[in-house]
This record gives C-alpha cells, sequence and structure tokens, in this order.
C-alpha cells in the first residue's frame, strides 16, 4: 500500500521544489547517412532524425501526464557532425547545420546537438571545415548545439585547436551581437568529452553508441537544497546521507522515466545522466544548496569543499538507483542559469577564480559565464587551456562556455531568457598569454594516463 | 494498473462524492481512500484501479484537474509506479 507520507513528499518536490525531467534526448547514430555528395547526406540525415524521433515530442509529453512530472526538453544528438559530414567543404558542413535546423522544426524539440568535432590530437581538413564554420552555423539556426573536444587525459591538449576556439568564440559573438551574443550559449570546448551526455550544449551520439538511445538528465537542486534545510544543524557526515538518500530519490524518477521512454519508442535505454541540473527559476538552484550547507554567499571560501562534497554524495546516492549511469553526472555550476550563482556574482562573491577551482571537483566546467566583449582572444584561449588542463590531469570532464558579450563591460549583464537565463559580466585578469598560446603544438598526456 | 489521486484545498460538503463520481464516470475503480480536514484544509488521497479506464489516462487527469478547478481544489493523477520508484528500493 502507498504511504501517505510517501505521496506528499513526491507531490512536494515536484510542485513546490521544482523537482522535474530536464531532458530526454534521443541519441542517434548518423553513420549510415554518410554520402560523398553534401545534398544526398543532407537529405539522408533530414530523414533518418525525422523517422526516428518522430515521436519523441508526443511521447514526452504522454510520460510527462502519465507521472505528474514535468518534463522539460525533448531533445537529439547525432553522431558529431565532422565526421559524418568527412569531405564536405565549409559550405557543405554549413547546409548540414540548416538540415538539422529543419529537422528540429519538424519534430517540434528543443535543442538538436552533435555539430561537433574531436580534435583532441588533431584535425582532420573535415574538422578544420566544421569548425571554421562554426559561428556562421550558429548564428544562422537557433537549435542546433556544438562542441569541440580539445584534449583528453590519454591525448593530452591540443594547443592549435585551443587556438582556434577563441577566435571562434569571439565571431559567434560578434554574428549574434543583436541579439546578446548568444551563440556562444551553443558551443562549448570540452576536455575528456563524455559520448552519451543528454545536456546541451554538449551533447552528441559517440562513436560507439548503439543506432539509437535514450538518454535522460534530471534536475533537483531545489529538493535537495529543502532537505538540507529540514536537516537543520547536523554535522557533514549525517549531512551527507541526507544528500545521498534524496539524489537516489530523484535519479530514480529519472530512471522510471527513461524506461518508460525507450519501451514507447522502442529504443535502447542509454543513461540517466546524475547531474543536478539548475534552472534560473528562484529555488532550483545549486547555489542555494552550497548556502543552505552554511556558506554566507557562494563563491565564499569553504565554497570548493562543500561542492566537492554534494557532489560526491549525488553520485554516491544516485548511483544505486539507475541502471545505468553516464553522461556527465555532477553538480552543474552554470552561472546565467542559477539564480544563486548570478546573485553571488552580482554581489562580488563569486568570481572567475573561484569558479576555476570550483570545476576541479565537480563537472563540468566554466559555464554560462559572460566576459567583457573586448576581451582578446588569446586570453579567451588562455582560459580554455587552464581549464582544459584540470579535466586532463584530473582525468575528468572539464568544459568552458564563455560569452564575451558583443560591446559589454564588465558590470553589465546579458539576457538570454528561457533556461539560458542571465548573466552578469565578470571581470578579467587581462594579462597577455599570447607568446604561450602561440607556441602551438600539443601538451603532451600526463604520465598517469600511462595505465596499461 | 493503478492511479493516485490527491486532492487537497478548503473543505466543502461533497468533495469525495465529486470526486468518486468523476472516477466511476471514467471507469476507474476506488481502491483505497485516507483523507483528513485539518481546521477546513482538505486532505485526501485515492488509490484506483485504472485498468478498466474508458478515457486514456491524459484525458482522465485533465477531466479530474478541471473538476478541482471548477470547486477550488488542487485535484492531482498520478500513475502510482512514481511513488512505488521513489521511496522502495
Amino acid at each position: 500500500m502507498i504511504n501517505t507520507q510517501d505521496v506528499l513528499e513526491t507531490i512536494n518536490m515536484i510542485r513546490e521544489e521544482c523537482l522535474d525531467i530536464r531532458t530526454i534526448t534521443m541519441g542517434i547514430s548518423l553513420w549510415d547517412c554518410v554520402s560523398e555528395d553534401t545534398d544526398r547526406l543532407c537529405d539522408k540525415i533530414y530523414d533518418k532524425i525525422t523517422k526516428k524521433a518522430e515521436h519523441l515530442v508526443k511521447t514526452g509529453s504522454e510520460i510527462e501526464k502519465m507521472y505528474g512530472i514535468p518534463i522539460v526538453n525533448k531533445r537529439v544528438s547525432v553522431t558529431p557532425v565532422s565526421l559524418i559530414g568527412g569531405a564536405a567543404t565549409p559550405d557543405g558542413y554549413l547546409k548540414i547545420a540548416h538540415t538539422l535546423q529543419r529537422a528540429s522544426d519538424t519534430l517540434g524539440i528543443n535543442f538538436i546537438g552533435g555539430y561537433s568535432a574531436l580534435v583532441q590530437k588533431g584535425m582532420t581538413e573535415g574538422a578544420k571545415n566544421m569548425i571554421s564554420i562554426i559561428p556562421e552555423a550558429l548564428s544562422q539556426t537557433r537549435n542546433v548545439c556544438s562542441s569541440v573536444n580539445v584534449a583528453s587525459t590519454k591525448a593530452g591538449i591540443n594547443m592549435d585547436a585551443i587556438a582556434l576556439m577563441g577566435s571562434t568564440i569571439k565571431r559567434c559573438a560578434y554574428l549574434t551581437r543583436d541579439e546578446n551574443s548568444i551563440a556562444c550559449a551553443k558551443l562549448v570546448v570540452f576536455a575528456n568529452v563524455p559520448e552519451d551526455n543528454p545536456f546541451m550544449a554538449g551533447a552528441f551520439c559517440g562513436i560507439g553508441e548503439p543506432d539509437a538511445a535514450i538518454n535522460v538528465g534530471v534536475s533537483g537542486p531545489g529538493v535537495v537544497a529543502s532537505a538540507i534545510r529540514r536537516a537543520g544543524d547536523c554535522n557533514l557526515s549525517e549531512l551527507a546521507d541526507v544528500i545521498k538518500k534524496t539524489a537516489f530519490k530523484i535519479t530514480r524518477v529519472g530512471q522510471l522515466v527513461a524506461n518508460e521512454a525507450a519501451k514507447r519508442l522502442n529504443t535502447p535505454f542509454g543513461i540517466v545522466d546524475l547531474s543536478l541540473a539548475p534552472t534560473p527559476a528562484v529555488g532550483d538552484s545549486v547555489a542555494y544548496i552550497l548556502e543552505e550547507m552554511g556558506l554566507e554567499s557562494c563563491g565564499a571560501h569553504g565554497t570548493t569543499a562543500a561542492l566537492a562534497m554534494l557532489n560526491d554524495a549525488v553520485k554516491k546516492g544516485g548511483v544505486m538507483a539507475s541502471s545505468h549511469v553516464g553522461g556527465l553526472s555532477g553538480a552543474f555550476i552554470p552561472v546565467s542559469e542559477d539564480a544563486g550563482m548570478i546573485a553571488a556574482a552580482e554581489r562580488g562573491a563569486l568570481t572567475l577564480e573561484k569558479l576555476e577551482a570550483m570545476t576541479a571537483v565537480c563537472s563540468v566546467g566554466l559555464d554560462m559565464i559572460a566576459i567583457p566583449g573586448d576581451t582578446p582572444e588569446e586570453v579567451i584561449d588562455g582560459i580554455i587551456a587552464d581549464e582544459i588542463a584540470i579535466g586532463v590531469v584530473n582525468t575528468k570532464t572539464t568544459a568552458v562556455r564563455l560569452i564575451p558579450a558583443y560591446g559589454k563591460k564588465a558590470g553589465e549583464s546579458v539576457s538570454f531568457g528561457g533556461l539560458l537565463g542571465t548573466a552578469p559580466i565578470m571581470d578579467l585578469n587581462t594579462y597577455s598569454p599570447a607568446r604561450f598560446i602561440k607556441r602551438g603544438g600539443r601538451i603532451p598526456a600526463p604520465i598517469h594516463s600511462l595505465k596499461n | 494498473m493503478k492511479a493516485v489521486i490527491t486532492v487537497t484545498g478548503k473543505d466543502t460538503v461533497g468533495i469525495i462524492a465529486d470526486v468518486a463520481t468523476e472516477c466511476a464516470k471514467h471507469g476507474a475503480n476506488i481502491l483505497d481512500i485516507t483523507q483528513s480536514v485539518l481546521s477546513e484544509y482538505f486532505a485526501m488521497i485515492m488509490l484506483a484501479d485504472i485498468n478498466q479506464l474508458t478515457t486514456d489516462f491524459s484525458n482522465f487527469v485533465d477531466t479530474l484537474e478541471a473538476l478541482g478547478k471548477s470547486r477550488g481544489l488542487v485535484i492531482h493523477a498520478m500513475h502510482e509506479d512514481i511513488f512505488n520508484t521513489m521511496h522502495h528500493i
């Protein structure tokens, strides 16, 4: 028999504490679309995506009704386009971006990811061509998301690729200068990118993935913050237990939805991503969790330790609740998408340096951070290199999603609306790393990558 | 398949009757009810068998929600599995 207390707790989580399923993402392989002729390739891509994900949005809405839990986004991720495009010219790659947008419009999904390149060790002509056209692709489409993996613990850091990304990001900002440089919010630079991530902008369907798979991401920072509040002044061992139990419950819902979606769409279940994904809504913030743990403001000394414990407890609780865990699986700290992070940055408590330290203990990286529009591209390259080095040396995923807001200065802010939120523009150390970046080449893989 | 129906709001005459009538109209068989009234605040949890439902489940959810709105109550109908998976290993 169902327990009254359990029923009320679940309903309270959903109605009051913003528990929701952030996304059902269908990974779709495009290997069987490969063609020498770009037009033929685009036709096959469009047909495959719209056929495989034909019922994704409808099924998502049905499951939402069935379990009474909001499913905020329905998304598709595809095999990295730089691989599928192969011999395409930059114009050809741009055509593929428009094809992905057209498929997204037909399906009614929120985002489509996979306009991606994997260049951790070097760049093929195809990858070069695709990266060169990313700014045009992202400024001419709405839902297409792009990512570039520039490093891995096994391969080291491709500094030539990083040197390309600063200028690419700045061009994205320029081409969408009338829309607060929004193209930058759809481009992420990775180290150790996961191949089954359901979250944007970094989702793609990896090369070892099946023809299609259902990957699910949950969102429950508000639930964790409330549970910590209810626990009162307990010690940190007890607090870790509270977080674990809450994470277990949240993840079980993710697994339930993933199983149901996989069954209804006749597609294999891939993974549940354990990440705590915040939204700009009040009460749905990772920063508020840290403050509930006892910090005056997110960004105070102690933040990294609190976040490390939170991230670990979320994983320990979540891992037993799901049959397959994957993706990014950790607490997210996107500044613009988290009301508490925005407030902490505005009051000067949260700086870029502190955020960088925080990324060493959680997923995923310097995420959705607005910086002055006149930041030199080498400084952006330097920020990327630092963040990527943290990932490579610690054998974890890190990423950078910066918005050099065109024409804006530190202290102003940019607003993107919806889940992307509002970002206060943060001040930067602008001493030049140009000579270091211009050396190019690769930073060798760290010694502990040699595990065999 | 079973659904959990929760009803909350200000207590008035005939809440249970109205919800039960709506359930009967759509072929949902009520299995169990717990309810309490705390200083005029009404809270009820109902377990219903929905195997013989004459409409699809999402319509049933919408109908109950509309009934709630018309009476100043909040009514949710959810599949029991969300509670079972969340609270039982």
